[in-house]
């Protein structure tokens, strides 16, 4: 008897203990298979952090072999903190689109002890314009030797960039910004939440010029088509 | 390409009320109310902040400038600075981070709910009847350098919204409502046709058509994979507008709080079923309607009349590439009605307050400038960027203005005709206009009313089962969420509170229900160990 209910006991802790967070991850293969509007677990990294507000977090997130961006989950000010880029977390939540972006919402986290992973960014330059780029939706990637386009605001005006996607916004705002390859043209933004005006690149950009040649890196948001939210931009030429 | 303001809206809005309940008025609370000085002084130098919202609209951006330089050219001494936002939320939040610092803006666009949660505490928002009446500086007053109007000039119902407790504390600026955008197209070719005012019986029936599918999955209606036959913008107007057209509970105007009855119910059900046969999503989990609406994915979308600029195939702001938009008639409609010989709708549009500063002849130059604001030229060319109409009798009936109306459809762009048409819908629906009350709270009311719907809509997606304990349970969550406390029918603001939290997490359930079990089954060994060392001290009877 002493040792069927020592046993019974130590099983039950065990199934306890184990039932805690036992949820198991998928695969980014099986998120990418998992319908909308269904819960999913996943296994990533903290690649950048976009914003905090009353205990909700909006992040970027990549795993080695594909991206997550996980849209208001909740998340102290405290833990907010410690999503450090390279931190392994396990979200759970559901998977959902918003104008063609394909994001975790409703999520909750916990941090995973063990390795880190910082995505080096992936040449997204061949893929504008085809078929492949949507699979890599909200990667850390490059576009390397693009053309600055000229960019008109609603009242006519051309420039660079614009404070905002008609030119109505203001310094701090959102900058929107063209940049061109083979002839084919395409919109970028410097998310004013991920990297707001004190950023390098909210500088840089502020400094392009119509047919600047320019290298950018940054995560490839969707917004009815590809809105790279760009983190970095280079004058190359 | 439109920005995503997606990321502010319920989390500005809690945070705002939790920073208020700290912060309060706190740093206002030695502010003298203000007295209207005897001469105002333009010796002086002013240099006064103007925080205003613009629709994601450089039009209006040009206006709000036009506005300051043509301003500063009447009174040199006054510079106005001009803070631009795209989120009424989000200059919620930050005036009551100043208030606390007494850095408050000088003029501000506001709503009047707002305004409720700035006078918690005193002195911070300049009440206005005696400005209104002063017969020099007031409205029409005789030492006002521009052309201001009356009192009296002023829409009644639009004036009066902006009154709190008997005190008017702001003006109104512009008013715009709810419409439904129609895909006329798309209702002929189901073999429907318009009725003179749109029905919720109506619109349910054709949406739940419209969502017939081919074989292959795409919908017969348009052929394309994605189709959502009806899109609401504001979940929160929805439920408003809903209840106030079946005469049921809400809120009083003292702020009992009166919406979690059997009619929201109702309402819920038929939204969740609407939902299930896939006639019906939202803003917040679909994306815009107008998008859907232009590329020919939506028959029915309700946005604001703010937002005509952006519906139909030849909307001067589409935000969809070329290749994306769909070529249809755009019917602009009132919101569907529950009674259509008895229509209700509701009145919204941005309002303007003047907050209290020390220096009583800094907020006359505020003032002024305020007024300025409600000129024939500023509200003609503000309420001519999107479907809103101006708040003064005297600039809708400027040759102007009507003018402007009557050129409905001359280009797409200034007379962009579904724009002006919206306008109309408003202009001959003013007596069908209503405005929820404005307490304190009135603001987390407003927001648990749309995510009531919010909720249920996410849930018929994720194929839960929404019943009559679906709704009870919905209810006291919103309810402590929101700390809208029915037992005692008050808005409470208080933080804790000892409000249910719901139910615990299965996953919790579980990991307890282990522990317990784990600690019976040791217990148990202590006992039947206990028992068998006493049973050996027993002496054998044999």
């Amino acid at each position: 008897m002493k040792k069927i209910v020592t046993m019974l006991s130590a099983l039950v802790l065990t199934l306890a203990l184990a039932g805690c967070g036992s949820e198991k991850a998928m695969t980014y293969d099986e998120y990418v298979a998992a319908e909308l509007e269904t819960k999913v677990v996943v296994d990533t990294y903290v690649q950048a952090k976009q914003s905090w507000w009353q205990d909700e977090a909006t992040i970027y997130t990549q795993d080695k072999d594909g991206a997550y961006f996980v849209y208001k989950m909740a998340c102290s000010e405290k833990d907010y903190e410690k999503l450090v880029p390279g931190t392994k977390i396990r979200v759970t939540g559901i998977k959902k689109e918003w104008e063609g972006e394909v994001e975790i919402m409703e999520g909750t986290f916990k941090i995973l002890k063990g390795d880190t992973y910082v995505a080096e960014p992936a040449d997204a330059t061949a893929w504008l314009g085809t078929d492949d780029l949507i699979k890599h939706q909200n990667e850390f990637v490059s576009f390397k030797g693009m053309t600055v386009e000229a960019s008109e605001d609603a009242d006519g005006n051309e420039a660079a960039f614009l404070y905002g996607y008609d030119g109505s916004g203001q310094d701090g705002d959102d900058l929107y910004f063209n940049a061109s390859l083979d002839g084919q043209t395409y919109t970028f933004t410097v998310e004013s939440y991920l990297c707001d005006k004190t950023t390098p690149v909210y500088a840089a950009v502020k400094n392009l010029k119509v047919g600047d040649k320019i290298d950018m890196e940054g995560f490839l948001y969707w917004y009815q088509n590809v809105n790279p939210h760009i983190t970095s931009v280079t004058v190359v030429e | 390409m439109r920005k995503a303001v997606r990321k502010l809206g319920l989390v500005w809005i809690l945070a705002a009320l939790c920073a208020v309940i700290f912060t309060g008025c706190h740093g206002s609370k030695g502010m003298e109310p203000f007295e209207i000085p005897e001469e105002f002084d333009t010796s002086r130098e002013y240099e006064i902040t103007f925080w205003a919202k613009n629709d994601t609209n450089k039009a209006q951006t040009n206006i709000y400038k036009q506005a300051i330089e043509d301003f500063q050219t009447l009174y040199p001494n006054i510079k106005v600075n001009l803070r631009l936002y795209t989120d009424y939320g989000r200059i919620y939040n930050d005036v009551i981070t100043n208030i606390s610092t007494n850095t408050t803006p000088n003029v501000c666009i506001t709503y009047p709910d707002h305004i409720a949660t700035y006078l918690t505490g005193t002195g911070c928002v300049v009440p206005l009847d005696q400005l209104f009446a002063d017969s020099r500086y007031g409205l029409g007053g005789s030492e006002v350098r521009f052309e201001s109007p009356g009192k009296e000039e002023i829409i009644p119902q639009f004036l009066e919204e902006c009154k709190l407790d008997g005190t008017y504390y702001a003006m109104p600026f512009m008013r715009s409502t709810e419409a439904c955008y129609v895909n006329k197209t798309y209702v002929e070719k189901l073999g429907y046709t318009l009725p003179e005012v749109l029905t919720w019986d109506f619109v349910w029936e054709v949406s739940k058509a419209a969502a017939a599918k081919n074989a292959d999955g795409t919908y017969v209606l348009n052929g394309q994979n994605v189709l959502i036959p009806f899109i609401y913008k504001s979940t929160d107007n929805m439920m408003i507008q809903m209840l106030r057209q079946r005469d049921a509970g809400y809120s009083t105007a003292s702020g009992e709080i009166q919406i979690f009855n059997e009619t929201t119910e109702e309402l819920l059900f038929d939204i969740a079923e609407a939902t299930k046969e896939g006639a019906f999503s939202t803003f917040k989990i679909s994306g815009y309607p107008a998008n859907f609406l232009n590329a020919g994915q939506c028959v029915f979308a309700i946005d604001s009349t703010a937002g005509a600029s952006w519906m139909g195939t030849h909307a001067p702001l589409s935000d969809i590439s070329e290749d994306k938009l769909v070529e249809f008639e755009t019917a602009v409609m009132t919101i569907p009605q529950f009674d259509p010989d008895n229509p209700k709708m509701i009145s919204q549009g941005p309002s303007v307050c003047v907050f209290n500063k020390e220096d009583p002849q800094e907020v006359m130059a505020s003032w002024l400038f305020a007024q300025y604001l409600l000129t024939d030229k500023v509200q003609i060319a503000y309420a001519g960027t999107e479907g809103y109409v101006p708040v003064t009798g005297k600039a809708q009936g400027s040759a102007a203005y009507q003018d402007y109306l009557a050129r409905s459809g001359e280009d797409n762009k200034t007379y962009y005709d579904v724009k002006i048409k919206a306008s109309k819908l408003l202009l001959d629906n003013v007596d069908h206009t209503f405005v929820t009350p404005v307490f304190n709270g009135s603001t987390s009311l407003r927001d648990a009313a749309g995510q009531m719907i919010e909720k249920v809509t996410n849930s018929i997606r994720r194929k839960e089962v929404v019943d009559e304990a679906y709704i009870w349970d919905l209810y006291r969550n919103m309810a402590s969420l929101y700390r809208l406390n029915r037992g005692s029918g008050q808005v409470s603001l208080s933080g804790g509170g000892q409000e249910e939290q719901g139910s615990m997490p299965a996953t919790a359930v579980v990991l307890l229900a282990s522990l317990a079990a784990a600690w019976i089954l040791i217990l148990l060994y202590v006992i039947v160990s206990g028992i068998r060392k006493h049973k050996k001290n027993i002496p054998d009877k044999h």
